[in-house]
């Protein structure tokens, strides 16, 4: 296989005192407060600066001695969690910017999807924005050209293609953004599915686009946060941490390492995880999902129910106590639930505290389990986020389908009556 | 360049990206295969201004002539400068068109990294494409304000004004390049340093206005006393307005020194604005 990237080495690194206004501005008023014969501000500048976004004269590689190969037609994960490096690496890949040290070398032209309708002036007619924007994402005139009625049709403005773009729809806009940058051709694509968040539609479009570019033999690297969709689309996995490649191999274990890095192990999680006036009185030391002590993800099939329980231990007795379980999803919390219909006095000694979800309710994704209760003598509580994480596995059934996307899935209760006249 | 012939030639990258570019190493064969969207963005900047103003693309003539009369009243009626034994009307149009485009090309130039980072934070292209545009729009807007010149030359021409365009009249169009370039050499000089140095761009209008005075539009050189000539030598707009408006009036004009120091000044600011400029492409994502 031909090797289309190669990616030598390389490290950035940003130096984050330099960012913004800069010098000149801080000697011009140090320089203003000296001739009024005042205190020289610059002091305080260079503490709030400090504070704010630490912009004394640190660095942070965002990359750090990085090198990967991407063969011809091969689609490639990119996985790592916020600051990790990803969006560094496609900007170097892109030719945004320059790396710190390290080489890139490419074959055939670089594309990317990171943002749609970039370039788009509002005073323009949709018709010439389609141009201006092909033309700056790289196609040529004839490509263009060629392309231009299936774009069209592809955005559905058709309508509206002798219109300023400044008229349409949010909607629209970004439809026919993204109907240029689909029919983007290069030999290598980059995408950054986060743009996609919240628009099922716009993800379910990538994916075909990028199915579509590996058949042609063009290669993909493709960059998210959802681990589903990097073991449904990409065959290779490269993880990210901290500016490092810690593991690159087949996507599913790259997923899988990933989320044992982000999920936190046993001992990961101790005391001071938990947090509130209550840690003092109740502590807990362990989770068990479905009697196996939870050891990073566990992958549970939507069909099991999951019974969470937690063993803690209690110093003073408390009067009125219960423990609580909150489920998040992508930092929302979909759920609380407490083993107690009612808070009971809470012996001192050890506990343990359970809670169950029935099965099939949660949808196929990554949860996080967060835990803690309350004491509603007093109010008196304590609190810990994100402790360990569970997978619900993708499994399609007849009551757990495709159909019934969202959060939650609910046992379906509905009929349908025909009324004639 | 698909698949096929990437794969017999095992070893031949495309492009290498490096930490470093050297400082002429400009990529005008990119810029060339980039030519169309050049034309887009020529394209872009003669529409889009206008649409949706009453008047359209009449501003294109609107503005110089309304300068021209300002200048004509102000420097010609009140302060009586005098214009070489043209009519001021025209002294002035003809300086202001010169000037115009010039300034037109430094100014846009000058903030094409902020105005632009939306584009260039996300899409690569040859970032040249972008002043390289504006020069030529903005030459078409010259072009334009030239044919209105024209017309008001051949109606004080009837009127018996001693308007005597000669055989350099073409060589209009080689200074109206020049003019461009030396704007949008200076232009991309103080874009590559305004990256670093925001409060710069705040002195760009100011500077282009000095910078004005500095040159002879609302007065002729043979005005100038002896001893400052040093001083105008050293600016290269100078030679281009003042040969501008003996191509077209017949008066005025340099001596071929300061022709050549012009043509050289403007060949030294162009390579130091392409090289600062190249330099600064490569990392402002960074600093912007």
């Amino acid at each position: 296989m031909t090797t289309v990237l190669r990616v030598e080495h390389v490290s950035k690194m940003y130096r984050l005192g330099e960012i913004g206004y800069g010098a000149l501005r801080e000697d011009l008023t140090g320089w203003w407060a000296r001739v009024r014969g005042k205190e020289d501000p610059n002091a305080s500048i260079h503490e709030s600066c400090r504070g704010a976004n630490g912009c004394d004269s640190t660095t942070i590689m965002a990359l750090n001695d990085v090198s990967l190969e991407l063969g011809q037609g091969e689609v490639t994960g990119i996985i790592g969690g916020n600051g990790a490096g990803k969006s560094t690496l496609l900007k170097l890949i892109s030719g945004l910017t320059a790396p710190t040290r390290g080489r890139i070398f490419l074959r055939g032209r670089v594309g990317s999807l990171l943002e749609v309708g970039i370039g788009f002036h509002p005073e323009l007619t949709g018709r010439e924005n389609v141009f201006l924007n092909g033309a700056i994402l790289g196609m040529t005139k004839a490509e263009v050209r060629r392309k231009f009625d299936e774009i069209v049709a592809f955005s559905g403005v058709e309508r509206f293609i002798d219109t300023p773009v400044k008229r349409y729809s949010s909607g629209m806009y970004v439809r026919l953004g993204f109907s240029v940058a689909a029919h983007l051709e290069p030999e290598i694509m980059l995408i950054d599915e986060v743009l996609a968040v919240g628009d099922a539609e716009f993800q379910k479009k990538c994916r075909e686009k990028i199915r579509r570019l590996s058949r042609m033999g063009h290669s993909v690297i493709f960059v998210s946060h959802n681990m589903e969709s990097i073991r449904e689309i990409c065959r290779r996995g490269v993880v990210l941490n901290r500016g490092k490649i810690v593991w690159s191999g087949r996507a599913e274990e790259a997923t899988r390492v990933h989320l044992e890095l982000h999920s936190a192990g046993p001992g990961a999680w101790n005391a001071e995880s938990f947090f509130g006036p209550l840690t003092s009185a109740v502590t807990y030391s362990t989770i068990e999902i479905n009697g196996t002590r939870a050891q990073g993800d566990s992958i549970i099939s939507p069909e099991s129910s999951i019974r969470i329980s937690c063993y803690g231990t209690c110093s003073t007795g408390l009067e009125s106590y219960r423990t609580s379980v909150g489920i998040f999803r992508d930092g929302v919390r979909i759920f609380t639930l407490h083993d107690l219909k009612r808070p009971e006095p809470l012996p001192e000694g050890n506990f343990m505290s359970e809670v169950t979800i029935p099965p099939l309710l949660l949808r196929p994704g990554r949860y996080s389990i967060g835990l803690g209760g309350r004491d509603h003598s007093d109010g008196q509580w304590l609190w810990g986020s994100d402790l360990i994480g569970f997978e619900i596995d993708k499994r399609w059934t007849d009551q757990y389908g495709r159909d019934s996307t969202g959060l939650v899935n609910l046992q379906q209760e509905g009929r349908r009556v025909l009324l004639s006249g | 360049m698909s698949s096929e012939c990437a794969g017999d030639r095992e070893n031949q990258w495309t492009k290498i990206i490096t930490p470093e570019r050297a400082w002429f190493d400009i990529d005008l064969g990119a810029l060339w295969r980039y030519r169309y969207l050049v034309r887009l963005f020529v394209l872009r900047d003669l529409v889009a201004t206008y649409k949706q103003t009453i008047l359209g693309p009449a501003w294109f003539f609107i503005s110089p002539l309304i300068t021209a009369v300002v200048f004509t009243f102000v420097f010609g009626t009140i302060a009586a400068i005098p214009t070489d034994g043209m009519p001021p009307f025209l002294f002035y149009l003809c300086g202001t068109v010169c000037w115009g485009q010039f300034s037109r090309c430094l100014v846009t130039t000058s903030s094409v990294f902020v105005d632009n980072s939306h584009i260039f934070g996300k899409v690569s292209f040859p970032r040249l494409a972008i002043p390289v545009a504006t020069v030529i729009s903005s030459g078409a807007k010259f072009l334009v304000q030239l044919v209105i010149l024209l017309g008001f030359m051949i109606y004080f021409r009837s009127k018996g004004s001693p308007v005597a365009p000669n055989w350099w009249a073409p060589a209009v169009l080689f200074l109206g390049l020049q003019a461009g370039i030396i704007g949008m050499a200076a232009g991309i000089l103080i874009a590559s340093v305004t990256t670093k140095y925001r409060d710069l761009m705040f002195f760009v209008q100011f500077g282009v206005q000095l910078w004005m005075y500095a040159t002879p539009v609302v007065y002729p050189l043979s005005q100038v006393p002896e001893r400052y000539g040093w001083f105008f030598l050293l600016n290269p707009m100078v030679a281009v307005v003042e040969s501008f408006r003996l191509a077209l009036l017949g008066t005025g004009g340099v001596g071929p020194l300061q022709m050549g120091m012009s043509v050289a000044f403007t060949i030294l600011l162009l390579l130091a604005g392409l090289g600062s400029f190249n330099k600064t492409e490569n990392t402002f994502m960074d600093r912007i």
